[in-house]
């Protein structure tokens, strides 16, 4: 991975940008001694780090705005963070770039529970918006794994999925409204606490556009009644092709789970040795939740039972209490930790049809042996988001290479059955230089068009998403 | 002019210099476009290319008919989640309403309350904007953030940015069944707060609407045993508001809230709001409408007013936006006016996709 050339100008320039950014912030807000700026140096992606010249934080949109026409002004690159849990290195800082974290924004602005919607600074953690609700007995549906320490700023850069998306949708589904701060400071509202806007759908564009496009300081996002209660089923099967059809016979038969999880043997085996869950010894696992009150979970239970059984499962089993359920999860959710306790790892996030299932998971399994690296599928079966999780040896030379260079090949495969490179985590830096497998020359220059509008200079969180050959001439215009 | 394929209309593009108005079905496009704009028909684009019922996907030509579509979609028990509405009688056009159509106006029908308008289903876009250039966007599966998501853009972008030949979405089983309770009597602020309690209770309700002369309407759909349950919880959730009827079949009773039968006929021009569900009433107090109905659970007004009245001088600023969907409107503009910074970058885009202004000029401002 490489990133383009700091410009000396401005790194050499430090001293006066730090001494006009506090000019603007409180004197806590700019942080630019290394030890301070270190933390800020990467973000989940942390095989790639890089220090800023500078982070700022921010309370207030109005700070933000200054920050952004000070930096306009003077043509320094900016990168929005929220808590840095990209896994794609969206937050990745260059050396001549001014951090601007909205960690500090976290306040509940308004929460309104007759109209089902809650406003907030978007500094603000996910799972801590659901929680400001619960009371009330409603939810923010999106769940991102990283909800305890991801924030709602980085969901919607990202348009960032969860557990319940194939019920509940992801991020641009429960998104209402932004206050977005653009590169030259000015301040737009768009959308708001109703669902139509007129116009054109800028509201859809900004959300997941990886921080590409402006700042989101405050967020109106939907929330949602809790249903009466969810429980799970486990079955498993001693094929993946088996299980793949019966999540097709699932669905085909209108039931709507509000989660079908898949996990294959290495990452079944794997789960077993750590979290000790009692999972059956089998090829593939498929975890499927429905929701409802008691009497419509046994219903959808006993359909979903009934469909498995004409696919002669190994294993079927049936939560009847909230125990049973932790334990029908307990190995889905330690899967990334004990895939970190055998090795490093690689997590890639592609997106297949789901009928691709069968032939993908064989590919991988081929790939795998050609790259002599092992390799665990756990899976939003669902929806058809894979998460393969490719083991190596940070500590072996080479090891990292040939590990991306076997994500790569998958990245592609997802693309060659007709699927895409990333479904939750955002192209980042790391699947940049991919973005040629799934688009055309045309389709890039559309989206760099889309930039223009918003960012003619290119100081936004460039040399992102875009591969760096395909955006060299604009960004040239930042220097 | 009719192309029959995406390369035929890239080279129309290509050449054109005059303004070109988009066609699709011609049932209802609202808000004018330049006088003497050639029209660009989309019918060469019709077909399903792509259907897995079993991943819940359909990938079709944007010419499609939708009603072609939806009959494919039932043979299978499956259908597009956003209950898209038929206006050609509300607005006494001919035509049959297309998927590009649909997808320009980013339509919804009363199930928007649950499953989202035609933007939260879409998952792919072909189009061809307005230099002539082929562009795709998404694809064909759920989940995807590779990119800028122009699918969100093109829809209900009105035909301003490009020409669609092909739209992907995702799809939802029919249920098996639905009951609808029925609550009469209330004031539009009662109602709200009745559609406001029913929406905010876990038994997911897929349609709440209000009209004076009928009452609240409310819609839950699932399994038969378990809409039994919700219909019947939900009552009693609610009894606060009176004893509710509840009916099994009531197919009907939804259809002609979708496509807006009460205002067929009547005469007046026709708005549509959109608001905060607890701003409706206000809304009603100073627009004092003829008829009114409301849907969304509040959130979206249909209002008939006199003929040629401009409904945005009654209600000065507010919250939301109101669109003139039928009539003249005292020569108010269709599209609410957006603010400078919003119209600034509007017309950014506009310039990127469509460089010679050929595409719908006119509409959207
Ligand atoms: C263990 C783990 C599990 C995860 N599980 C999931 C999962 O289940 N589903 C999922 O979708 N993701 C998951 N992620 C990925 C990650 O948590 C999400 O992408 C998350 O939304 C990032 O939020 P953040 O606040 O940490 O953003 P950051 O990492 O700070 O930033 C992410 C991107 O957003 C931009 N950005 C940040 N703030 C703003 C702003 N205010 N305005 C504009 N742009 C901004 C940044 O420039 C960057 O491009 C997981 C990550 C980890 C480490
Ligand atoms: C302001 C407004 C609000 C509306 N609100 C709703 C709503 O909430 N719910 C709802 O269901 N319907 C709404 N409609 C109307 C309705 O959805 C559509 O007009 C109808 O579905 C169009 O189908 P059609 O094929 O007859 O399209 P037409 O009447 O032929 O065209 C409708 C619009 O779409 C454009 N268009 C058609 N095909 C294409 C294409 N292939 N590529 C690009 N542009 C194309 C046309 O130029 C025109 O602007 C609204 C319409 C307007 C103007």
């Amino acid at each position: 991975m490489e990133m383009p050339k700091a410009n000396q100008m401005i790194i050499d320039a430090k001293p006066s940008i730090v001494a006009g950014l506090a000019q603007l912030l409180p004197k806590d807000a700019v942080l630019h001694y290394l030890n301070d700026t270190r933390p800020y140096e990467c973000d989940a992606l942390a095989a790639y780090a890089c220090q800023p010249l500078a982070v700022v934080l921010p309370r207030t949109t109005e700070q933000v705005a200054a920050v952004l026409r000070f930096c306009h002004a003077h043509a320094i690159p900016v990168v929005p963070r929220g808590a840095g849990t990209s896994l794609a290195g969206g937050s990745l800082p260059t050396a001549d770039s001014v951090v601007l974290s909205v960690a500090r924004m976290v306040d509940v602005l308004e929460t309104d529970y007759p109209n089902r919607f809650i406003r907030v600074q978007t500094g603000r953690t996910n799972v801590s918006v659901t929680a400001a609700v619960e009371d009330e007995g409603f939810f923010y549906a999106p769940d991102p794994s990283s909800q305890l320490a991801c924030a709602i700023a980085g969901n919607i850069a990202m348009n960032s999925g969860g557990a319940h998306c194939l019920k509940y949708g992801v991020t641009t589904n429960n998104l209402l409204g932004v206050t977005l701060v653009q590169m030259d400071g000015t301040i737009i509202q768009i959308g708001g606490a109703y669902m139509d806007s007129g116009g054109l759908d800028l509201l859809g564009l900004i959300c997941g556009s990886e921080g590409q496009l402006g700042i989101v300081t405050e967020a109106t996002l939907r929330i949602l009644p809790k249903p009466e209660g969810a429980r799970p089923v486990l079955i498993g099967f001693d094929a993946n092709e088996v299980a793949g059809a019966c999540v097709s016979d699932i669905i085909k038969a209108g039931i709507l789970p509000v989660a079908i999880e898949f996990m294959d043997r290495p990452c079944i085996v794997a789960t077993e040795d750590f979290a000790k869950a009692g999972y059956p010894d089998c090829e593939a696992l498929l975890i499927v939740e429905v929701e409802g009150s008691d009497n419509e979970i046994d219903l959808q239970l006993a359909l979903i039972k009934e469909i498995a059984m004409r696919h002669n499962p190994v294993a079927f089993r049936e939560s009847k209490s909230a125990e049973e359920s932790q334990k029908i999860w307990l190995g889905r959710k330690s899967a990334f930790g004990a895939m970190g306790n055998i090795a490093d790892y690689m997590c890639l996030d592609g997106t297949i049809p789901v009928s691709a299932l069968p032939l993908v998971l064989r590919r991988i399994g081929e790939l795998s042996q050609h790259y002599g690296l092992g390799v665990a599928n756990v899976f939003h079966a669902g929806d058809g988001n894979m998460h393969p999780l490719i083991l190596y040896n940070a500590n072996k030379p080479g090891d990292l290479e040939l590990c991306e260079a076997f994500g790569n090949d998958i990245l592609r495969l997802c693309v060659e059955v007709g699927g895409c490179l990333t479904g939750e985590h955002g192209v980042g830096v790391e699947k940049r230089d991919l973005m040629t497998v799934q688009f055309a020359p045309a389709d890039l220059e559309a989206q760099l068009n889309v930039k223009d509008v918003f960012d003619p200079k290119w100081l936004l969180n460039a040399a992102k998403v875009f591969p760096l050959d395909v955006s060299a001439s604009r960004r040239a215009t930042s220097v | 002019m009719r192309p029959q394929n995406e390369a035929e209309l890239a080279q129309i593009l290509v050449e054109a210099q005059l303004p070109v108005e988009i066609i699709g079905g011609g049932t209802r496009a609202i808000g004018d476009v330049v006088a003497g704009a050639t029209p660009l028909y989309t019918d060469g684009f019709a077909g399903i290319e792509l259907y897995e019922p079993g991943a819940l996907t359909l990938v079709a030509g944007a010419g499609s008919l939708l009603s072609d579509i939806n009959d494919q979609l039932a043979v299978e028990k499956q259908r597009l989640p956003f209950e898209a509405p038929d206006y050609a009688a509300v607005l006494g056009r001919e035509g049959r309403s297309t998927l590009g159509g649909v997808v320009a106006c980013n339509a919804a029908g009363p199930r928007r309350v649950q499953a989202g308008a035609c933007r939260d289903s879409m998952i792919g876009v072909r189009f061809v904007d307005g230099a002539g250039t082929i562009v795709k966007n998404g694809g064909r599966v759920m989940k995807n953030v590779t990119g800028l998501d122009l699918v969100k853009l093109m829809a209900g972008s009105h035909g301003t940015l490009g020409v669609l030949t092909q739209v992907a979405f995702k799809l939802l089983p029919v249920p098996e069944a639905s009951r609808t309770l029925f609550f009469d009597g209330q004031d539009p602020a009662t109602a709200v707060s009745l559609m406001a309690a029913a929406l905010g209770s876990p038994y997911e309700v897929t349609a709440a609407s209000f009209r004076p002369q009928s009452g609240t309407v409310l819609r839950v759909e699932g399994f038969d045993a378990a809409v039994k349950y919700r219909a019947s919880a939900l009552a009693k959730h609610l009894k606060f508001y009176g004893q509710a009827q509840i009916s099994e079949n009531s197919l009907s009773v939804w259809a002609d809230i979708r496509d807006l039968k009460p205002f067929v006929g009547q005469t007046g021009d026709l708005w549509r709001v959109s608001v905060k569900p607890s701003d409706a009433a206000g809304i009603l107090a100073k627009a004092a409408p003829l008829d009114y109905m409301l849907d969304w659970g509040g959130g979206l007004l249909w209002l008939l007013l006199p003929e040629n009245t401009d409904l945005r001088l009654l209600l000065g600023t507010f919250e939301g936006h109101a669109t003139l969907f039928r009539g003249k409107g005292g020569g108010a503009p269709s599209f609410q006016p957006q603010s400078p910074a919003i119209i600034t970058l509007t017309q950014g885009l506009r310039a990127k996709f469509d460089p010679k202004a050929i595409l719908n000029k006119g509409r959207m401002g």
